[in-house]
């Protein structure tokens, strides 16, 4: 097939690197409020009756929204091979914690209410707390160690190999200021559920969920600012070394990377994406207010721009580097050395582009079927509820 | 067996995946069983039926979440487990992963919330196409998974890129309509349908023999029995599909599952039973079925079959031409772009055979310095341990005949006998329920033990699949799994016997009142109106 020339491979890589981008936010801000609510949940809803409601503004679209999960994984293993053997298995135990909450996340959701029995029903609460509160934190713990480089090496025949073994791989990588980007990143998920919460339920549930909002919200303000200090003068960044080669070979080992003295030098090369922090602060700090004023709508869509913001900032200071190695830097994976090959990422992006159109619009239909609030009148007479 | 990176990666891949695949045919099957219940709602309005649709679709939702939770961990294994795997072929192995997900479980997981939370929020049709968008959704699932399960038995349209140290694609179409992949799919979906109706005819049975919800339960039999038999013949003609399209890509695959270790002249007798020996190389006390073999593994009376020792040679061949190859790309990667043609020739001429050299790395790091000893040892490492493979086949397809027996038997007294079932059938069929599992899983472990010591075949080892880690590592996500699996097993399970013991939810006011509006044009089948108490025959 000669097809794929119609798009330049480096064009390609560069799509691929901002649909990685697009997948990520798009799980942040759908399955984030997921997440956000059930981290939420002990706290906001007190009764039975409330932790249904608050359960099932969740209930009908948690499901979907967890696929974007399951497709950013895919689409890294497609378009990022790399990525994908790198990364899932130097984060392994990590991996698996997260595995392990988002395998109990979708049977609590299904088994909570199937019993009218206390303890049972208290076990699950705790069940989606720990499946939202978890993977949230460590996502954030991940990219705060993306941001320090990962200590792997490729071998020549593109083994990955790491550096330290089992709970000693695992507990470097809860360094501080990895915990810090976790804190911040399970703020600002539970400042998105809260706004959601907000938005779907009423009464008591609602407020409650308001006025720990705005604790987590400001927690994610200061949370951001001070990893963005951190990241001025803590932490040194990467750069790639003169022999850029942007449609070559996807082999890491073909580019030379060098150290510099931080990521945010590339601000003064590029000012123009400081618009992403610029963007993620905004939102944070408009949620807070719109949460404090009780706004409904537009604080949840001030939330969505703040991670959108958020995590774009991320992509855009460590461009073009995806995964950089602190053992050995030329191991690094840029977005010019790690991509699926010309075809592989033409002809994934042909599917993306007739498929997401048609996920948008039927995601979009379904939430215009489910609008509208969610009471305990709702709960008790579906019996479908969960 | 030792505990090392390798096994400890396999008894975890095939634990987790085993047990994946106990929800995901369930899921197949009884989505597609509750779109027809509903479509014949919708078509007839009777509430009966859409209480039929409810209560199915409530047992689908328990099963359904298990399966998608269960199908998480497989879409992250590779990375976690198999890291060289994924970077050797995660460039062809990614696409129908990421398809999947795009086309398939995107469509299913969206409208499966829609299908529990939109009965009052849809019109009927509305509905009704939501159900199918799942049952839609769940089967093109199917086709993706399997058409990257398909490329591991079968890899074509891929070529290994020296500069990239991996497989990259050639030709996606070829992937997408890979004959082993089309064939797998057919055959496993036509599996998840007869386990869903092996599964509501035993469930309804059950309901029968306590005489508890008889309506639903006889509409559920006739529903489960016709779905059901038209699935079992399925299952097992796309099943012989399967086996020719082993034929023409896995050779050895094939003959182990046969025992068959010279070559036959054409054409090959079938054996039905026998003992297969490793260390002796014949299968002993063996029963034949002359020309079967042929007829099923090469559509001819005249092609040949090759036997195991024969394969055996000529994997050392391959073996050897390997090691030309591994030569060729060490000076290619050495050169790095000023290659000579010559040694690119070569590379062109053996690379196929590359992944028979990557055999010997379980034996000496550089393949160029093995023994003649240890080229044998590779050579022989192509053949999976035959009898499990021998007797996992048998006992398939024995059971894939006897879902044939009791779909008929059953079709047949619900279509001519007036729906009366004698009770030692109703009993038959409760005791029947766990076998289309057995059968699933029978049939994945010939497909997956039998592909050893490949992860894809003929191209990459198990052994140099894994990812750098420890057996700690592993050893505590393998109990980690074990662990929560068999909690969450316990849990469905329990729900699962609750929620069948309840029984249906019936809306008996709705039933009557719709009934009293169409008296007029209810009549049953023996011309008694629909209110007639049943009759003693039709009693169980």
């Amino acid at each position: 097939m000669i097809l794929h020339e119609l798009i330049d491979y480096d064009l390609l890589r560069i799509i691929w690197w901002a649909l990685l981008g697009v997948l990520l936010i798009g799980f942040a801000l759908t399955d984030g409020f997921d997440m956000g609510v059930g981290a939420l949940l002990p706290f906001v809803a007190k009764t039975d009756a409330e932790r249904r409601v608050v359960i099932n503004t969740v209930g009908p679209v948690w499901e979907g929204n967890q696929v974007w999960f399951i497709l950013g994984g895919g689409a890294i293993f497609a378009a990022w091979p790399p990525l994908y053997a790198v990364s899932f298995s130097g984060f392994y135990l990590a991996m698996f914690i997260i595995l392990a909450a988002l395998i109990v996340r979708p049977v609590a959701f299904k088994f909570r209410s199937k019993r009218q029995n206390v303890r049972w029903r208290k076990s699950w609460d705790w069940a989606l707390f720990a499946g939202g509160a978890v993977p949230a934190l460590i996502f954030g713990v991940a990219v705060g160690n993306v941001l320090q480089g990962v200590p792997f090496e490729l071998t020549p025949d593109l083994f990955a190999r790491y550096e330290g073994a089992f709970y000693a791989k695992f507990a470097g990588l809860l360094n501080p200021f990895a915990l810090l980007v976790g804190v911040m990143s399970l703020a600002m998920l539970v400042t998105h559920g809260a706004a959601w919460i907000s938005f779907k339920a009423e009464g008591v549930v609602a407020t409650r969920a308001r006025s720990m909002g705005t604790i987590s919200g400001l927690v994610t303000i200061g949370g951001y600012v001070l990893a963005g200090l951190w990241l001025a003068y803590g932490i040194s960044g990467y750069a790639l070394a003169e022999n850029i080669v942007p449609d070559g070979p996807s082999n890491p080992l073909y580019s030379d990377v060098v150290r510099t003295s931080s990521w945010l030098s590339v601000y003064g090369e590029r000012p123009w994406i400081a618009l992403a922090p610029g963007l993620g602060l905004l939102g944070m700090i408009m949620v807070v207010l719109g949460l404090r004023a009780g706004r409904e709508g537009s604080t949840l869509l001030w939330s969505k721009l703040g991670i959108f913001g958020a995590i774009s900032s991320v992509g855009l200071t460590m461009f073009p580097f995806i995964l950089p190695s602190s053992l050995d830097p030329r191991s690094s994976l840029t977005v010019w050395d790690s991509s699926s090959s010309h075809q592989t990422l033409f002809i994934m992006l042909v599917a993306t582009l007739i498929f997401m159109p048609i996920i948008l619009t039927y995601t979009a239909w379904v939430y215009r079927v489910l609008w509208g609030k969610v009471t305990e009148a709702d709960v008790t007479d579906n019996h479908s509820a969960y | 067996m030792e505990l090392d990176i390798v096994e400890l990666s396999r008894l975890q891949f095939a634990l987790t995946a085993m047990y994946h695949f106990l929800f995901v045919p369930l899921t197949l099957g009884l989505s597609i069983v509750i779109a027809i219940m509903e479509t014949v709602y919708v078509m007839t309005r009777r509430p009966i039926w859409r209480q039929m649709t409810k209560f199915w679709g409530l047992l689908f939702g328990i099963n359904f979440a298990i399966g998608v939770a269960t199908g998480i961990t497989m879409e992250f294994q590779f990375g976690m487990n198999w890291s060289y795997f994924s970077h050797y072929v995660g460039d062809i192995f990614g696409a129908p992963l990421a398809l999947e997900g795009l086309m398939a479980f995107f469509l299913e997981a969206t409208f499966v919330g829609l299908f529990f939370f939109g009965w009052d929020k849809l019109s009927r049709i509305g509905h009704l196409a939501v159900t199918w968008l799942v049952a839609i959704g769940s089967n093109f699932s199917a086709l993706w998974i399997l058409i990257a399960n398909g490329w591991m038995q079968n890899p074509v349209g891929a070529v290994f890129n020296p500069d990239t140290m991996r497989m990259e694609m050639t030709s996606f179409f070829d992937v997408m309509f890979n004959p082993v992949a089309q064939a797998k799919f057919v055959h496993t979906v036509s599996a998840g349908y007869v386990t869903a109706a092996v599964f509501v005819l035993g469930v309804s049975a059950w309901y029968l023999l306590k005489g508890r919800h008889v309506e639903l339960a006889r509409r559920s039999i006739t529903v489960a029995a016709s779905f059901g038999l038209a699935s079992a013949l399925s299952v097992v003609i796309l099943g012989d599909e399967s086996g020719y399209s082993a034929t023409l890509n896995q050779k050895m695959k094939l003959a182990a599952i046969e025992g068959m270790w010279e070559s036959e002249p054409a054409p090959a007798a079938f054996t039905v039973f026998g003992v297969p020996d490793q260390e002796a190389r014949e299968t002993k006390y063996a029963v034949h079925i002359p020309y079967v073999m042929g007829l099923i593994g090469t559509r001819s009376l005249t092609t040949d079959i090759p036997g195991i020792n024969d394969l055996l040679d000529v994997a050392q061949e391959r073996v050897r031409s390997g090691i030309i190859a591994y030569d060729a790309l060490m000076t290619i990667r050495k050169d790095r772009g000023n290659t000579s043609a010559d040694v690119r020739a070569t590379f062109e001429e053996h690379g196929n055979d590359l992944g028979y050299a990557f055999l010997l790395k379980r034996y000496v790091d550089d393949p160029r310095d093995a023994s003649e000893a240890q080229i044998a040892q590779a050579a022989n490492d192509t053949l999976p341990t035959v009898w499990p493979l021998f007797w996992s086949f048998r006992l398939m397809v024995a059971l894939g005949f006897s879902f044939i027996a009791v779909m008929a038997y059953f079709f047949w007294r619900s279509s001519f006998r007036g729906q009366v079932y004698p009770r030692w059938a109703l009993w038959g069929a409760v005791a029947v329920i766990p076998t289309p599992w057995i059968a699933a899983e029978l049939g994945w472990f010939v497909a997956e033990y039998g592909r050893q010591p490949w992860t894809v075949d003929g191209v990459l080892p198990t052994a140099l699949s894994v990812s750098h880690l420890s057996v700690q590592d592993l050893l505590l996500t393998l109990v980690g799994f074990i662990a929560f699996y068999t909690v969450l097993f316990i849990v469905e399970m329990g729900l699962m016997l609750k929620y069948i013991r309840k029984g249906p939810f019936e809306d008996v006011e709705e039933t009557e009142k719709w009934m009293a509006k169409h008296q007029h044009q209810l009549r049953t089948h023996d011309g008694k109106g629909p209110f007639a108490p049943l009759s003693e025959e039709q009693l169980p």
